[in-house]
This record gives structure tokens, C-alpha cells and sequence, in this order.
């Protein structure tokens, strides 16, 4: 029995994922639960288990390609089922007909292993067609060029192409599925430099000056415009990078809030000295007792909530001439990834004791490099912290979070002399910064905030554990 | 000049028709003295009398019969059938006689036969009918089915004119739903010329009768979402108008056809195939259909507007279209 692969729905709003990566080749085992694939949504990267156990038997949608959910990814050949001929990945061309040439005798058509050439042991791009189809035939689809890179596109735009002398197959779609449509050839031909000279997809090799590739299309390309003209950017040797869709969501959010919102930026120097010592006396014991590390960040959630309490438009979104204040502190926790940057979210932090934080903050932290994260945990955020420091910066100025008001920066901890009573000492010091939406937090909120907080990691009292 | 329904523009067709040639007639069952089933012929029979205006037996093939006879004897006979629906008995005498008789003969039969078809209105299994397609498929017949009083009463003014014989549809959730004013004046619509309705660029929408008012408001939905359709009236499915039909493909490179018929064996596909074979290389997408569905058309209210395109269908398969 065949059970099929569907692209799940991560999230509410979510209508469409990508595949990112298969962690299995048609004909490979795989066992119910066993992550298959990776996806990346609007939202959220994840791994995606089996849903039966048994042989991965077809690939209906390649590695790069965005699909509407619940589409057809993939089947797989439950247990006990034979793996009913060769599986024929929709990325691979048509099989022509069975057409047995003279003297190329056309072989049984066979449900299992045919005798020469067990499908399931034929690599993914020269998978033969269908069961039966003559070995001649074979060679001519696998011949037609690499399966999984073929562009879907249309009538109409394989005209249009050869008549202004495109290569579809060097192009990115965004119809359905990746397919190129009209209006995205019409964009390379109304662009104009790249004609007639086939420029390859986004790839890694370098290209001659002068050869400017086809605008990328995608929804990240829409709204994200470039600084300067396109010829202007491609000179001398280069290689063009296309950007994840990770990295897509980035830029725009990115683009997006600093039109949005108005960032004001305020330091603050904060002496953790005291913080410093506590951590370092019960860091152990800590891992120890719970099971969890003892890291920083905890102090500064703690701190951080302590801060909205006080000051809660910190704390809230901005709705047209509408203020929301949010009652939850959900404290999002930029974590740097290898391969870009997610912001889990500590939910109800303001419920949390400093356990159930440093326990949250490393739950996530590790689910988010793992791509273990829900949809719901990237959500939802009322304000976020991001560590610039963790990578050695004094401080660094972020940018906000949307729908947020505020987002805090924390440099490096340094031990830095420091004026006390007119005595010079040796203290652990932090610059503190805060990124502001000044069309609803003025500086005297953004500062009494910090205040607070300086004051609650300065005169730390809480026990950790 | 007051606003007239299309029941009154087809009626207004048969009266300025049967005055200002002698040779045209009218036949058919309660026609006369009872005005027929919608009334359309209701005070014909006081204006021309009765050897213009003939109560029929219910003996659908008799009347056809007798009305191509007429028509080889000089007359002009617009024959109506109660309820489209029961063209079916007299199918021999259409598609056999009427159809061939110029071509075998050399001998047209200038005959109209029209009358009220179309879903809607809950008319169940036998009122309801759209069987234009079993007319479509037989050459020699003109096959009409308007969408607006002014162009039921000028195509049913050319078809009582044509020498050949034409079946005229008349989709009876419209009689009087729809209503316009008419010129005074004598006017006819050109059988075979389809209309556009709407203009759009990014995909081309082709309809004809009720369906059309029905795509119509879903280009309006369509239009707020940024999505401008086209919306082709054809008016006449036989002989059909390629070239505008081709015109607007070529410019939206989407097709999507909505009709009212059954799905298979229905324009649509007869549209998608001139489509491939004349305009391939203009295709952005596949061509798209929207139509009732493949059963009876069902008496229970809900369960007749399953079957019959909603406008939300209409929108859904657009917006997927214009996706593509």
C-alpha cells in the first residue's frame, strides 16, 4: 500500500512550503517518524517526519521546489508492499512511449526487481520512467538533461524565450510549484542586458564582467529593492548566491520594519560584576540540580520583564493610531543559526520563575539549531533580546522586531576599570542598548526602562535556583 | 422608453418579425390562447389570428414535421418548445430533416425552433435542461443562447431571418431577472459574433447565457483582488466565433471556460481544443473549466446549487488561473 507525503500546514497562515532537502533517495528505508524532509516555510524551517514506515518509493516534488500545502511530495510503499516497479520522480521527463527499436528487445514488464537493474538501487536522476519502457528509451529521458533542474513553464514562454533568445531552463519562476510564467519572462525580457546571453541560475561559478544574470524572481525579489543599478553590482569576477528563503524572510522583515518604525537608539552600561560571581559560583551546581545551563541571558529576561511591568507601552504593537499593550511578556531570543538567524519565543515569561526561563531559553535555543522548532514558537513575540556580545561586539544598535516596539541589545561582558567612590575597580561591564519605535515610546520611557533594568541586574537579589 | 425584460424582448422579436413579414408563423403548444407556459407569446394570437398563430398537439415531433413543411411552402415557422427539455422527442425531425435538408436537398428550412431553457429555478430533472450541445454537434443547425434582452431580440430577430434552421435558447431564470431598454428602432444581433463583456488582461473568461451574469460579478470579486478578467459573451455556440474567442487568448494567455451545461461533452471542451490547437504557443496556463456537474439537474434547492456554477466557483478557478 502506498501512502503519500504531504506538504504539512506549519502554521495557520501558511499556504505553501518549500522543500528544502530530502534525507532519503527513492528506494531508501525509512521508518514512521524518521525525519524525510526538510521544509522552509514563512515562518519556521523544520524537519518533517514519515508518516509510515517503509520504503521511499517516488519524489514528486524536488529539492528547491514551493509547493501549496497538502500537495503531494512524495510516497512512500508501506511495509509489506513491493515497491511496484521504478518510481518515476515528476521532476524526471515524460517517458517517451514504448517504442522498442528493432533488435532492442523491450524487457518484461516486471512489479519487483527487474533482473539486470533493480530500481531501487538506480540513482534518483536516471530512474527509468516507467516499468517496461525499453532501455532505449531510458538513455533518452535520462539524456534530456538533469531531471530535477528541468523549469516548469508554459507554451507561451517557451515562445517568448526562443523568440528573444532566453534559456528557460537558466530561470527562477514564481507561478506554482516554481513554474515560470509570463509574467516572469516578461520581466528578463523587459530588463533587457541579460538577452541572448543564457546567463546560468544563480550558481557558483564565476562569471566573465559584463554578464549580468536574470533578475531573481520571488516573492523576497518584489519587495526588496536594489541600492543601485543591477549592471552596477556585477563587475569583475564574481558568484552570485541565491538566498535562501530563510534569508528572504530576513531581508524583507528587515526592510520592513526600518520603514515602519522610527528606530531611536539609547546605551546603557551596566556593571553585572555581582551577576558575574553568582553565576560563576553556581554554575555547576545548576547543571547539576536541573539539568539545564546557567548562561546569562536568563538574568537579562529576567531583568528585561521587569522593565515591561513597569513601563508596559515597551511592552506593546502598533495598530494604526492604536496602542496594544500586550498583558504577556513574550520575550523572543534572536539565536544565530549556521545557516541565518530565528527568534524563538519564551511564552508568558512573566510567569516563569529564573528556572523555568533558563530552562525555556535553552529548550528553544537548541530545538531552533536542531529545526525542531513549531510554528507557534516563532510567534507572538512582545519584545526580544539579541546578544551581539556573543560574538564579541561591545555593543551592537538592532533592528525591531515586528510587530515589537523594542528590542534589546547586550555587548560583551568585559571586565573594564571602573570609577567608584573615586576609586578605580575592576567590574564586569555591559553595554546595554536599546532599539525604540519612537512613534509610540519617547525617550524618557526608553531610558527610565533601561534604568530598570540596570537597577534590577545591579542590585540582583533572586536566587536561581 | 421603458425598460423591457428579455421575455419582453423576445416576445417584441416574434410581434415586429410575424409584422413585418407575412410568411413568418408561430406553432406551438398553449401558444395561442393561452399566451404559452411564460406567457412569452401572450397576445399573438388577438394581433394575427389563427391561421398565424397555431396551438399545437404535445407531440413535439409533429410540430417540427409539420413546421419544415411549412417552410418548403414559403413560411418562416417559429416554433416553441414548452420547456426546452422536450426537443428531445422531436431530435429525428431536427437533427435528421431539418439539419441535412439543405444540404441533401438543396432545400433550407427556415425555422426557429426557441424556447425556455436552463436551471435556477427549480425546475428539476425535466424543466431545467441546457441540451444545446447535442445541437452543437450537428452541422447544419445554428445553435443561439443569448444573455441580454437586447441581444435575445436582435439574434432572435436574425435567426428568424436566417434560411436555415436555428435553435434558440432562452434561459428562463433570466426572463425576467434582467432588463434593459431597447431601441426603438428595428435591430438585429449578427448570429456567430461573440461579444466581450469585459475587459481584462489577465485572463479571458468564456461564458454565454446565465453563466454570464455570473462571471461577470466574479471579474467584479476578481477585480478587487487585483486580478482583471475578460469576460467573452458567445452569444451563438454554432456556428462559434474562433476569432474573437482566439483574439482575447491571445492577449490574456489564461483561459478559463464557465457554462451551465454538464461538464463533459460540453463547449468547454470543444473551446480548450480550437484553444490548443490554434493558440498553443500563447498559453500561459491550462485551460480551465467551470460547469455544472456530470448528473441530472437536481429538484432539491441545495442540491441544485451544487450543481449549478456558483459564482465562488467561478472566482476560485480564476484565482487559481491567474496564479498559475
Amino acid at each position: 500500500m502506498a501512502v503519500n507525503v504531504i506538504m504539512p500546514q506549519m502554521g495557520e497562515s501558511i499556504f505553501e512550503g518549500t522543500v528544502t532537502k530530502w534525507l532519503k533517495k527513492p528506494g531508501e528505508k525509512i521508518e514512521r517518524d524518521e525525519p524525510l524532509f526538510e521544509i522552509s516555510t514563512d515562518k519556521v524551517d523544520a524537519e518533517i517526519p514519515s508518516p509510515a514506515s517503509g520504503i521511499l518509493q517516488e519524489i514528486k516534488v524536488a529539492e528547491g521546489q514551493t509547493v501549496p500545502i497538502q500537495t503531494v511530495v512524495g510516497v512512500i510503499a508501506a511495509e509489506g508492499a513491493a515497491v511496484a516497479a521504478a518510481p518515476a520522480a515528476s521532476a524526471v521527463p515524460p517517458a517517451p512511449a514504448p517504442k522498442p527499436a528493432a533488435g532492442t528487445p523491450a524487457p518484461p514488464a516486471v512489479s519487483d526487481a527487474p533482473q539486470n537493474e533493480a530500481p531501487v538501487q538506480v540513482p534518483e536522476k536516471k530512474l527509468p520512467p516507467a516499468s517496461g519502457a525499453p532501455q532505449q528509451a531510458r538513455t533518452a529521458a535520462s539524456s534530456q538533461g538533469n531531471g530535477a533542474e528541468k523549469v516548469r513553464s508554459s507554451p507561451l514562454v517557451r515562445r517568448l524565450a526562443k523568440e528573444h533568445n532566453i534559456d528557460v531552463a537558466q530561470l527562477s519562476g514564481t507561478g506554482a510549484g516554481g513554474r515560470v510564467s509570463k509574467k516572469d519572462i516578461l520581466g528578463v525580457i523587459e530588463s533587457g542586458p541579460a538577452q541572448g546571453t543564457a546567463a546560468p541560475r544563480p550558481a557558483s561559478a564565476p562569471r566573465p564582467a559584463g554578464v549580468v544574470p536574470p533578475p531573481t524572481a520571488g516573492t523576497a525579489a518584489a519587495s526588496l529593492e536594489t541600492a543601485v543599478p543591477r549592471e552596477k553590482m556585477y563587475f569583475g569576477h564574481f558568484e552570485v548566491q541565491p538566498m535562501t528563503v530563510m534569508r528572504q524572510r530576513i531581508a524583507e522583515h528587515m526592510v520592513m520594519s526600518k520603514r515602519v518604525s522610527p528606530h531611536v537608539y539609547s546605551v546603557d552600561e551596566v556593571d553585572v560584576t555581582e551577576i558575574a560571581k553568582l553565576r560563576g559560583k553556581m554554575k555547576e551546581k545548576f547543571e547539576q540540580t536541573t539539568g539545564t545551563k546557567l548562561s546569562f541571558m536568563p538574568f537579562f529576561v529576567r531583568a528585561a520583564i521587569e522593565g515591561l511591568r513597569a513601563f508596559p507601552t515597551v511592552n506593546s504593537s502598533v495598530d494604526g493610531t492604536n496602542i496594544v499593550l500586550h498583558k504577556e511578556c513574550n520575550i523572543g531570543i534572536a539565536v544565530a543559526l549556521d545557516w541565518g538567524l530565528i527568534v524563538p519565543v519564551v511564552k508568558n515569561a512573566e510567569e516563569k520563575n529564573f528556572l523555568g526561563i533558563a530552562r525555556s531559553i535553552n529548550d528553544l535555543a537548541e530545538r531552533a539549531r536542531a529545526k525542531k522548532l513549531k510554528p507557534e514558537e516563532v510567534q507572538e513575540s512582545t519584545f526580544c533580546i539579541t546578544n551581539p556580545g556573543t560574538f564579541g561586539g561591545l555593543f551592537g544598535l538592532p533592528i525591531i522586531s515586528q510587530p515589537n516596539v523594542a528590542i534589546l541589545g547586550l555587548g560583551a561582558i568585559e571586565k573594564r576599570p571602573v570609577v567608584i567612590d573615586d576609586a578605580i575597580a575592576i567590574r564586569s561591564m555591559v553595554y546595554l542598548t536599546l532599539s525604540y519605535d519612537h512613534r509610540v515610546v519617547d525617550g524618557a520611557i526608553a531610558h527610565q526602562f533601561m534604568g530598570k533594568i540596570k537597577h534590577t541586574l545591579e542590585n540582583w537579589t533572586e536566587s536561581v535556583l | 422608453m421603458a425598460q423591457a425584460t428579455m421575455l419582453e424582448a423576445i416576445r417584441q422579436a416574434i410581434f415586429e418579425e410575424m409584422e413585418r413579414d407575412p410568411a413568418v408563423v408561430a406553432v406551438g403548444e398553449d401558444i395561442g390562447v393561452y399566451g404559452g407556459a411564460f406567457k412569452v407569446t401572450e397576445g399573438l394570437l388577438a394581433k394575427f389570428g389563427p391561421d398565424r398563430v397555431m396551438d399545437a398537439p404535445i407531440a413535439e415531433t409533429g410540430i417540427v414535421g409539420a413546421a419544415c413543411g411549412m417552410s418548403f411552402l414559403g413560411l418562416r415557422p417559429v416554433v416553441e418548445m414548452q420547456f426546452i427539455d422536450f426537443i428531445a422527442c422531436c431530435f429525428n425531425q431536427v437533427t435528421n430533416f431539418a439539419a441535412k435538408s439543405h444540404y441533401l436537398w438543396d432545400a433550407p428550412v427556415p425555422i426557429v425552433i426557441r424556447g425556455p431553457s436552463g436551471g435556477g429555478v427549480h425546475g428539476g430533472p425535466f424543466h431545467s435542461a441546457n441540451p444545446e450541445m447535442y445541437f452543437v454537434h450537428t452541422p447544419g443547425l445554428k445553435v443561439v443562447y443569448p444573455s441580454t434582452a437586447y441581444d435575445a431580440k436582435g439574434l432572435l430577430k436574425s435567426a428568424i431571418r436566417d434560411n436555415n434552421p436555428v435553435l434558440f435558447f432562452e434561459h428562463k431564470y433570466l426572463y425576467r431577472r434582467i432588463k434593459e431598454e431597447l431601441p426603438a428602432e428595428d435591430y438585429t444581433v449578427p448570429l456567430g459574433k461573440a461579444i466581450v463583456r469585459r475587459k481584462g488582461q489577465d485572463l479571458t473568461i468564456i461564458t454565454y447565457a446565465a453563466m454570464m451574469h455570473t462571471s461577470l460579478e466574479a471579474a467584479d470579486e476578481l477585480a478587487k483582488e487585483g486580478i482583471e478578467a475578460e469576460v467573452v459573451d458567445l452569444r451563438t455556440l454554432l456556428p462559434l466565433d474562433r476569432e474573437t474567442i482566439l483574439a482575447s487568448v491571445k492577449k490574456t494567455n489564461r483561459l478559463l471556460v464557465v457554462h451551465e451545461d454538464t461538464r463533459t461533452g460540453g463547449i468547454a471542451g470543444e473551446i480548450a481544443a480550437i484553444v490548443c490547437e490554434e493558440a498553443f504557443d500563447d498559453l500561459d496556463a491550462p485551460v480551465a473549466r467551470v460547469t455544472a456537474l456530470d448528473t441530472p439537474v437536481p429538484y432539491s434547492p441545495p442540491l441544485e446549487e451544487r450543481f449549478l456554477p456558483q459564482r465562488n466557483d467561478v472566482v476560485a478557478a480564476a484565482r487559481k488561473l491567474a496564479k498559475y
